[in-house]
C-alpha cells in the first residue's frame, strides 16, 4: 500500500512541472498577445516567390 | 454631395476603397483616388507585394497627413527615447501604428524585410495596433525605418508621451502567477480531500495524517504568495480606520488556516485547505476579472501626446530640430503647414492663420499679425511662420491648466457599492461570531465555542459577495465596449449609474466634425462647377477639400495659372476663365447673406462675376434632439462651450428650459462651473473633446471624451465614446443603472447563502465537506447570475445585437 505515497509524490511533481511550464510560457510573453497569430498562422508560405527574390538581391 | 455619390459608385480605390473622383491615377490596370494610394501600390508591387491586396478588399488608408517630417529621428536624444533595446549592430523599437485595421495590414509589417533587407524581423500585435521592429541601424537609421513606415501609409504615432511605454506598466503578470500558484494547489489539495470526504477505514488512518499534512503543505504557499495581497490591503484599510471588503476576507483566509493548522497538528480531524486554496483561487480570478481591460486605448493623455515631439529651432539662420523640453524662452521656432505651436510664442514672420479648434473649440481659424502673441497648441494652416518663445512649455496658457488641483495626483476613489456594504457586513459578521462563542462558552462547551466562531467567520467570508461586482461590471464593459462606448474601469461604470447631471460641450462633441453639411446659395452650370473644383483641387486648405467633395466627380479642366493668398483664397486660370474662390473681400462680393454667419463659408467668381457663396456647417450629430429629449427626463444638463454663442437660439430649442447653456467659456472656467455643481451636492458627467475640456472632464465625477477616430488624441478621461454611438447615450445610463441592480440582486443571494450556512456554522456543526461544497457553489451561482443577468439586461436594452 505504501505504493500511494510514491503515486502522489509522481502526480505532485509532474503537476510542478505543469506548473514551472505556465510560468515559463507566461514569462516568455506567450500570452501578451492571443489574436495576432491566429491571423497569422493563415498567411500563405511564399516559398517560390522567396526564392526568385534571393536570387536577384 | 448627393450629386456626385451616383456616379461615384462604380470606380472604388484599388488601395483604400474610397470613392474615385477623378480619374488619372491609375497602375495595372487597377484605379486609385489619389497619387498617395497609387504611390503606395507601386511600392508594394515593385517588391512583389501584391499579396497585400490578396487578403483583403481595399486594405489601405487613405493618406490624410502629407509631409510629415521626421527629421527629429536623426538626432540621438529624441531617437535614444523611442527605443526599446540597441547594440551595436541593431535596434529593436515598438510603435503605435493607428492604421493597423486588418489582417492585410499584419501580413505587410511582418514582411517589412522584403521592402528593405535591413529589418531583420518585424511582429505586430493586432489588439494594441503596435508593430516591434527589430533593424541593423547601420544599414537604416530609425529615421529611415519611420518614413518607410510611413511611406506605405502605416505611419507610427510618435508622442511625447510615450502610449506605448506606459502601456507596458499594467502587466498582470504578477496576479497571474499567483492565480497559477492558487489553482495548482486548489487542484492538488482538493484531491488530497476526497478520501476523507468519501469517508476512510480505521486502517486508512495512517494515510489521513499523510493528507493532512500534505493539504497543510499546499496552504502555504496560497497563504504566503497567492493570498498576501488581502493582508495588506485589509491592513491599509484597517489603519485608515476603515472597513473595506478585503478585511472579511483576510479575516475568512487566516481563520481558515489557523482552523486547519491546529487541527493537522493536533490530529483532530483534515482541515479545510482545500476551501482555502479554493477561496483565495476564486477571490483572484474575481480580481484579475476585474482588471482585465478590453482595449488599447490610453485614457491618461495629456497635452504631452498632443504636442509634438520636436520643434525646429532656427539659430544664426541655421534650422535644426530640438526636443520639446529644451524650448527656452527667447528661442526662434519654425512652424510648418500642419503644425502645432508648441509654446505661447510671439509672430516674427509669415502670416498665421492658426486653428485653435482643439484648444478653444472656436471652429474658425484666427488670423494673427505679426508682433502677436500666438498661445500653444495652435494649428498652422497655410506657409511656414516664424515664431519667439515668450513662455516656457509647461508655463503656457493652455498647459497652466494641469497646473491645477484637478490635476493633482491622487488615486480617484469612487465608492462602490461593495465597498459600502462590507463597512456593515463586517461589524454584522463580527458580532454573529463572538455571540455564538459566548453562548457556548456559557454553555461550559469551549472547544464548540472555538468551533462556532472559526466556522461563522469561514462561512461568512464574502467571497460571493466580492465576485459579483467584478463579474458583472466586467460583462457590462465587455458589452460597452462592442457598442464603441470604451469604458477605462468597472468602478467607472459604477459610477456611471451613479450620475445625476450631465454637462456637455459643443463643438465636436455635440456637433459632429467630420461630417460637414454642405450648402450652396447661388447657381452654378456644369460648367462652371468644373471650373471651381479644378481649381480648388490645388489647394490644401480644408474648406477647398470640402469644396471639391461638394462638387462630386466633374470632367477634368486645364488649370494654366493658379495662386493661394493665405488666408484670403484661391486665384486660378481654369480653360481661359479667371476663378476666384474666397473670403467675400477677395472674390469682391457683398457680404449680406445672413445665412453665412453660421460656419465658414466660401465666395465663388468666375471672370469677376459673382456665382454664390458655399457655407459649411457643422451639423448637430444625428438624433440629437432625440438624445436630449431622453436624457431630460432623468438628469439636469447644461451646456458649456468655448464657442461664441451663434447657436443659442438653436440650442435653446433643443435643450430643455431649466438647463442651463454658457458660451465663451475658458477652459479653467468650465473646470469652476463642474466644481459650482458638484458644491450643489450632484454627480456630474462631463462630455467633451478637446484640451479645453480636459480640465472639466477631470474634475467631473465622471469624464467621458467624444471622439470620433478613437486612435487620435483625446484627453484624458475616464471613458471614450465613438461619435458614432453618440445616439445610444440614453441607452447606456439605462444599462448602467440595471448592472447596478444585477450587483444588488447578486447580494441578495450570497446573503442568503450566508444565512443558510451560518445557521449551521453557529450551531458549532460545520464539517469541512460542508465548507468545501458551499463555497465553491455558491461561487458558481453567483458568476453565472451575473453574466446571464447582465446579458439579459444589455438584450433588453438593445445593446447585445453586433454594430459594424
Amino acid at each position: 500500500m505504501s505504493a500511494i505515497f510514491f503515486l502522489i509524490g509522481c502526480s505532485v511533481f509532474i503537476a510542478l512541472i505543469f506548473l514551472a511550464a505556465f510560468f515559463w510560457a507566461n514569462k516568455t510573453g506567450q500570452h501578451d498577445d492571443t489574436y495576432t497569430p491566429s491571423i497569422r498562422m493563415l498567411f500563405e508560405d511564399e516559398v517560390e516567390e522567396d526564392k526568385t527574390e534571393n536570387k536577384i538581391t | 454631395m448627393a450629386v456626385g455619390s451616383k456616379a461615384s459608385k462604380d470606380i472604388r480605390c484599388f488601395h483604400c476603397g474610397d470613392a474615385v473622383m477623378h480619374a488619372g491615377f491609375t497602375a495595372d490596370g487597377h484605379d486609385f483616388c489619389c497619387v498617395g494610394c497609387q504611390s503606395v501600390y507601386r511600392i508594394l508591387s515593385g517588391n512583389n507585394m501584391q499579396q497585400y491586396y490578396r487578403y483583403n478588399t481595399h486594405p489601405g488608408k487613405k493618406k490624410t497627413e502629407h509631409g510629415n517630417r521626421y527629421e527629429y529621428l536623426d538626432e540621438s536624444v529624441i531617437a535614444d527615447k523611442l527605443v526599446d533595446f540597441k547594440n551595436e549592430e541593431i535596434t529593436v523599437v515598438t510603435f503605435y501604428v493607428p492604421a493597423i485595421h486588418c489582417s492585410s495590414c499584419i501580413w505587410l509589417l511582418e514582411h517589412l524585410y522584403k521592402l528593405n533587407p535591413a529589418v531583420v524581423r518585424a511582429q505586430s500585435d493586432f489588439m494594441k495596433k503596435q508593430v516591434n521592429i527589430t533593424f541593423k541601424h547601420g544599414e537604416l537609421p530609425i529615421r529611415g525605418l519611420v518614413e518607410l513606415l510611413d511611406d506605405i501609409g502605416y505611419a507610427p504615432k510618435i508622442t511625447l508621451q510615450d502610449v506605448v511605454k506606459a502601456g507596458r506598466k499594467f502587466s498582470q503578470s504578477g496576479l497571474i502567477a499567483k492565480i497559477a500558484v492558487a489553482g495548482f494547489c486548489f487542484g492538488n489539495s482538493m484531491m488530497l480531500s476526497f478520501p476523507e470526504y468519501f469517508g476512510m477505514a480505521a486502517f486508512e488512518a495512517k494515510y489521513a495524517t499523510f493528507f493532512g499534512w500534505m493539504n497543510f503543505a499546499f496552504s502555504l504557499p496560497v497563504l504566503l504568495y497567492s493570498g498576501r495581497d488581502y493582508f495588506t490591503s485589509a491592513w491599509h484599510s484597517l489603519r485608515q480606520q476603515q472597513l473595506n471588503l478585503d478585511v472579511p476576507l483576510a479575516l475568512g483566509i487566516a481563520v481558515l488556516f489557523v482552523r486547519t493548522a491546529w487541527e493537522v497538528f493536533s490530529g483532530s480531524g483534515p482541515g479545510f485547505a482545500d476551501t482555502l486554496c479554493g477561496l483565495v483561487f476564486f477571490l483572484l480570478v474575481g480580481r484579475w476579472v476585474q482588471q482585465r481591460t478590453y482595449h488599447h486605448i490610453s485614457f491618461e493623455r495629456d497635452y504631452r501626446s498632443y504636442f509634438p515631439v520636436a520643434v525646429t529651432r532656427i539659430i544664426d539662420g541655421v534650422m535644426k530640430p530640438i526636443p520639446l523640453a529644451d524650448i527656452r524662452v527667447g528661442d526662434r521656432l519654425l512652424v510648418r503647414n500642419g503644425e502645432i505651436v508648441p509654446a505661447d510664442a510671439i509672430l516674427l514672420k509669415g502670416n498665421a492663420d492658426v486653428d485653435f479648434s482643439f484648444v478653444t473649440g472656436e471652429s474658425e481659424p484666427v488670423r494673427k499679425v505679426l508682433g502677436e502673441i500666438i498661445y500653444a497648441g495652435g494649428r498652422q494652416r497655410g506657409e511656414a511662420i516664424e515664431l519667439e518663445v515668450v513662455k516656457a512649455v509647461s508655463q503656457s496658457y493652455l498647459t497652466q491648466l494641469w497646473n491645477n488641483e484637478a490635476f493633482k495626483p491622487y488615486e480617484r476613489k469612487f465608492r462602490t457599492f461593495s465597498n459600502v456594504v462590507s463597512r456593515y457586513f463586517t461589524v454584522a459578521l463580527l458580532a454573529i461570531a463572538i455571540s455564538a462563542m459566548g453562548y457556548w462558552f456559557f454553555q461550559g462547551n469551549a472547544t464548540k465555542a472555538w468551533g462556532a466562531f472559526t466556522a461563522v467567520l469561514i462561512i461568512g467570508c464574502p467571497c460571493a459577495l466580492a465576485l459579483s461586482g467584478p463579474f458583472a461590471l466586467s460583462a457590462a464593459l465587455s458589452i460597452f465596449d462592442r457598442n464603441r462606448f470604451y469604458v477605462k474601469n468597472t468602478a467607472a461604470i459604477e459610477q456611471l449609474a451613479a450620475i445625476d447631471c450631465l454637462v456637455f460641450d459643443k463643438t465636436g462633441t455635440i456637433s459632429s466634425p467630420n461630417a460637414s453639411r454642405m450648402h450652396f446659395n447661388g447657381e452654378l452650370t456644369p460648367d462652371e462647377r468644373a471650373m471651381v473644383v479644378a481649381a480648388a483641387q490645388n489647394s490644401n486648405h480644408p474648406l477647398s477639400r470640402e469644396l471639391v467633395n461638394w462638387g462630386g466627380p466633374v470632367a477634368p479642366m486645364c488649370v494654366s495659372s493658379f495662386q493661394e493668398v493665405t488666408g484670403q483664397g484661391i486665384k486660378a486660370v481654369v480653360a481661359g476663365h479667371d476663378v476666384r474662390v474666397g473670403s467675400h473681400a477677395f472674390v469682391g462680393a457683398v457680404h449680406t447673406s445672413g445665412d453665412a454667419v453660421r460656419g465658414s463659408h466660401a465666395f465663388m467668381a468666375i471672370d469677376g462675376h459673382v456665382k454664390g457663396c458655399l457655407v459649411a456647417t457643422q451639423p448637430w450629430r444625428p438624433q440629437l434632439v432625440e438624445v436630449i429629449g431622453h436624457l431630460a427626463k432623468d438628469y439636469e444638463l447644461s451646456l458649456v462651450s468655448g464657442d461664441h454663442d451663434k447657436d443659442r437660439e438653436h440650442l435653446r430649442v433643443i435643450f430643455p428650459k431649466r438647463s442651463t447653456l454658457l458660451f465663451n467659456r475658458l477652459p479653467i472656467e468650465k473646470l469652476e462651473y463642474i466644481r459650482t455643481l458638484q458644491g450643489g451636492d450632484k454627480t456630474v458627467c462631463m462630455f467633451g473633446d478637446g484640451l479645453n475640456d480636459a480640465g472639466a472632464l477631470k474634475q467631473a465625477d465622471l469624464g467621458v471624451a467624444v471622439s470620433d477616430d478613437i486612435n487620435n488624441f483625446s484627453p484624458g478621461c475616464d471613458a471614450v465614446l465613438d461619435g458614432r454611438s453618440f445616439p445610444r447615450l440614453p441607452r447606456f445610463f439605462a444599462f448602467a443603472k440595471d448592472v447596478r441592480k444585477v450587483i444588488h440582486m447578486s447580494f441578495g443571494i450570497s446573503l442568503v447563502y450566508n444565512v443558510i450556512g451560518l445557521s449551521f456554522a453557529v450551531m458549532g456543526a460545520m464539517s469541512p465537506l460542508f465548507a468545501a461544497i458551499l463555497m465553491p457553489l455558491s461561487t458558481v451561482t453567483i458568476i453565472g447570475f451575473t453574466t446571464m443577468a447582465t446579458r439579459m439586461y444589455a438584450a433588453r436594452q438593445q445593446l447585445t445585437d453586433n454594430v459594424l
